[in-house]
C-alpha cells in the first residue's frame, strides 16, 4: 500500500488530521481517502487519485476548476465526484494538488486546483479511465472518522 | 482460489452447480495451477452473474480470469432478451471494444533489427502515446457523428488506411446500431483530441516477430511465415468509451431498482434489454467501438507510414482485429435451437469456429484469428477460433496473460531504467514517456502467457497458430 498525508490547503490540512491510501485491486488500484468529515475524505481520496498518475507533490496550483455535482447517497456522490475530476483530468490535461470540497445534502461543490501536465516533471505513470462502483464506501469507521474509497479502472 | 465447491469436469474444466440465487451454473476453464493462483473474488463474481435475470446456459470464466468490476475480467455471459435478459455496463467494461489488431508483413526480423534504433524511435514519435497525449484530428460535432456510426469505414474513407483492411475488422469495421445520441456531452468532449492516441496502461504497439508456428495451414493461410515481423496494435475506445462506461454504470446502478432488480452489489449494475436504458446503453455502447475500430485504424495508417519511412517495402496487411470488451448479438445453438443472445465478454475474445459465417472467405477454413496480447517483453499468440468453442463458451477465448501482481508491488520489486535496459539486452526496445508506467507493466507482474494459452487450446477453445515475440514496443 502507499500511504501519504494530504497536502491540502482545504480543510483537512487546516485541521491536520487527513490521510489517504492505495489498496490493491488485481489488475487496477483503489484509493481511499480518510478525514473529520465526509468532505475530508473526499479531498483525500482525490489526493489519492492524483497519486495514481504522479507524485501529487510535484503538482504546483496554479490553475483552479470550479465542480458541482449531484447524486442520490453518498456512495454515488464520491463516483461523481472523482469521475468529474477524471474528466476534468482528460479534457484539460490537467493534474490536481489542492482540493476544497463542500457537501450539502446530495449536493457537492467544490474546487480542484491544479497545473497542465508537464511529461517530463511529472513523469505521469498512467491515465485513469474511470472511478468505478467496485469497494465503493463511503462511512463513518469506529473511530468516527470517515472513509471515501472505490476503485479506479487504470 | 479455494478449489472447494468446485466440481471438476475433466481436466480444464470446473463448475459450481447453481444454489441460491443462481439461475445457471458457474463454468470456470483452468488448471488447478491457474484456479489456485485465482483470487475467490472471480469465483463470487461469477456466481453473481450466474444470478442475472435471463442468462442462459452457464456464466463463463477464461483461463486468464482475474477480480473486475461485478462480472470478473475474463468473464463470458449470454442474455436473451425475450426471457428478460439483461445488458450490462460492468459486463463490458470501461474500455469499451478494447481489443487487438494484427498487421503482418514480407519484412524479416533481420531487416527490422537493422534499423531497430531509428524505427523504435519513428514509432515514438508518430504514435501519440501516454497522459496528456493528443492526436492530429480534432473533430466538428458532425465528424463525430460520422466517426461513431462508421467505425473504421469512416476512417478508410478520410484516407486512414485501405478498403482491404475492412473485411479482416469484425463487423467490417462497422458495428450497426449505434446510436450517437446516446452518448453524453462528456462523452463527445473526451474524444475531441484523442482520435488516433493509443492511451496507456498495458495499452502498446507493438512490433513482433513470429517465432514459433504451431499449425502450419492456418498460419500460412493468416500470413505468418517463420521469421517475419508483425505489428500488434492493443488499445480501445479512449475517452468516449470510458466516459459511456462511467455514465451508463451510474444511470443503471440508479435505475436497477425500478426494474426489481436485487442486485447483490450495485457493480453489477444492469437493465434488461428490452427497457429504454438498455437500449439507449446497447446504441451508446456500438458508437463506443466503431470509435475503438476507428481508432485502430487510425493508428494503423500512422504506424504504416513511419514503417514506411524506414523501410520503404512494408506491406502491413492487417490480419484481423478483434474485440475482447464487448456485448454482441448473436446467434448461438441452445439445445438444439438457435437462439439470439446478447453476448458480454469482458476480457474475452470471440473464437468462431471454421466455417463461421461472419470469419473472412480467405481465413474462413481455418476459423476466426484470436489475438492474444503479451505483456512487454513476453510473448503473444495467435489463436483460431475451435468447432468444440461454441458448445463450451459461446466461442470465446482468453485475451492475455492477466496480472498476478498489483500496480504498487510491481514498482516495489522493479525500477523501469532498469526494466528498458535489462530488456535492451535482450534485443526489445520499450520507448514509453513514462518509467513508472514502464516499472507497473513489468513483464514479472503478468501471469505466464504460455500456461493460460496452453489451458485455452487444451480446453478446447481455440488452437495454437503461432508465437509472436517483442522487438519495439511502444507504451503509453
Amino acid at each position: 500500500m502507499t500511504e501519504g498525508r494530504a497536502r491540502s490547503a482545504g480543510p483537512a490540512a487546516a485541521g491536520g488530521v487527513g490521510d489517504w491510501e492505495h489498496f490493491a485491486h488485481g489488475a487496477d488500484i483503489g484509493v481511499r481517502g480518510r478525514g473529520a468529515t465526509a468532505a475530508q475524505a473526499f479531498e483525500q481520496a482525490a489526493l489519492a487519485l492524483t497519486a495514481v498518475v504522479t507524485d501529487p507533490s510535484r503538482v504546483r496550483a496554479v490553475v483552479a476548476v470550479p465542480i458541482c455535482c449531484r447524486a442520490p447517497d453518498l456512495e454515488l456522490l464520491l463516483y461523481e465526484w472523482l469521475n468529474s475530476l477524471v474528466f476534468h483530468m482528460a479534457t484539460q490535461r490537467v493534474l490536481f494538488a489542492e482540493f476544497d470540497v463542500r457537501i450539502t445534502g446530495g449536493e457537492l461543490e467544490a474546487q480542484a486546483r491544479g497545473e497542465p501536465v508537464d511529461v517530463a516533471r511529472h513523469a505521469p505513470a498512467v491515465e485513469v479511465k474511470g472511478a468505478t462502483l467496485t469497494e465503493l464506501a463511503v462511512r463513518q469507521d469506529e473511530d468516527g472518522r470517515w472513509r471515501a474509497q472505490c476503485v479506479l479502472d487504470v | 482460489m479455494n478449489l472447494q465447491g468446485w466440481r471438476r469436469e475433466g481436466d480444464y474444466r470446473w463448475v459450481i452447480d447453481p444454489t441460491g440465487a443462481m439461475r445457471v451454473p458457474a463454468v470456470l476453464y483452468a488448471d488447478e495451477v491457474l484456479l489456485g493462483d485465482m483470487d475467490d473474488k472471480v469465483r463470487q463474481q461469477l456466481c453473481n452473474v450466474a444470478s442475472l435475470p435471463g442468462i442462459v446456459g452457464a456464466a463463463y470464466a477464461m483461463p486468464d480470469a482475474h477480480w473486475g468490476y461485478g462480472f470478473p475480467i475474463g468473464g463470458v455471459a449470454a442474455f436473451d432478451a425475450e426471457a428478460g435478459g439483461v445488458v450490462s455496463a460492468g459486463g463490458v467494461g470501461f474500455d469499451i471494444s478494447c481489443g487487438v489488431r494484427t498487421l503482418v508483413s514480407r519484412c524479416t526480423r533481420e531487416e527490422v533489427v537493422e534499423v531497430q534504433e531509428r524505427l523504435a524511435h519513428e514509432l515514438a514519435r508518430a504514435i501519440p502515446a501516454g497522459v496528456g497525449s493528443t492526436g492530429r484530428l480534432r473533430l466538428s460535432d458532425d465528424e463525430m457523428d460520422a466517426m461513431l456510426t462508421g467505425g473504421a469505414c469512416w476512417a478508410v474513407s478520410r484516407g486512414y488506411g485501405s478498403d482491404g483492411d475492412l473485411a479482416h475488422i469484425e463487423e467490417g469495421g462497422c458495428i450497426a446500431g449505434a446510436d450517437p445520441h446516446a452518448l453524453s456531452k462528456r462523452a463527445r468532449e473526451r474524444q475531441r483530441d484523442e482520435m488516433g492516441t493509443l492511451g496507456s496502461g498495458n495499452h502498446y504497439l507493438e512490433v513482433q516477430w513470429v517465432a514459433e508456428v504451431f499449425d502450419t495451414g492456418a498460419a500460412a493461410a493468416f500470413g505468418l511465415e517463420p521469421g517475419r515481423v508483425v505489428v500488434s496494435i492493443h488499445c480501445g475506445s479512449r475517452g468516449l468509451g470510458h466516459q459511456v462506461g462511467t455514465d451508463y454504470l451510474r444511470d443503471m446502478a440508479i435505475a436497477a431498482p425500478s426494474f426489481g432488480l436485487h442486485l447483490p452489489d450495485r457493480e453489477l449494475a444492469c437493465a434488461p434489454i428490452r427497457s429504454e436504458l438498455g437500449q439507449r446503453y446497447l446504441g451508446a455502447m456500438r458508437a463506443a467501438m466503431n470509435c475503438a475500430l476507428a481508432n485502430r485504424q487510425i493508428l494503423t495508417h500512422l504506424c504504416r507510414e513511419s514503417f514506411r519511412h524506414i523501410l520503404p517495402g512494408f506491406d502491413g496487411r492487417l490480419l484481423y482485429d478483434v474485440s475482447h470488451n464487448i456485448c454482441k448479438e448473436e446467434l448461438h445453438e441452445v439445445d438444439g435451437r438457435a437462439r439470439r443472445l446478447h453476448v458480454h465478454r469482458k476480457g474475452a475474445t470471440r473464437a468462431f469456429g471454421p466455417a463461421h459465417a461472419a470469419v473472412p472467405d480467405a481465413l474462413r477454413a481455418y476459423g476466426q484469428p484470436v489475438l492474444i496480447g503479451g505483456s512487454m517483453g513476453t510473448a503473444s499468440y495467435v489463436l483460431a477460433g475451435s468447432a468444440t468453442g461454441e458448445a463450451r463458451s459461446w466461442s470465446s477465448a482468453c485475451h492475455g496473460a492477466g496480472r498476478s501482481m498489483s500496480r504498487h508491488q510491481a514498482t516495489k520489486q522493479w525500477h523501469g531504467r532498469q526494466l528498458v535496459d535489462e530488456l535492451a539486452a535482450r534485443g526489445i526496445l520499450i520507448r514509453s514517456p513514462s518509467l513508472r508506467g514502464v516499472a507497473e507493466e513489468a513483464p514479472g507482474a503478468y501471469k505466464s502467457v504460455e500456461r493460460v494459452v496452453d489451458v485455452a487450446e487444451r480446453a478446447g477453445l481455440a488452437r495454437k497458430v503461432a508465437r509472436l515475440e517483442p522487438l519495439i514496443c511502444v507504451k503509453g
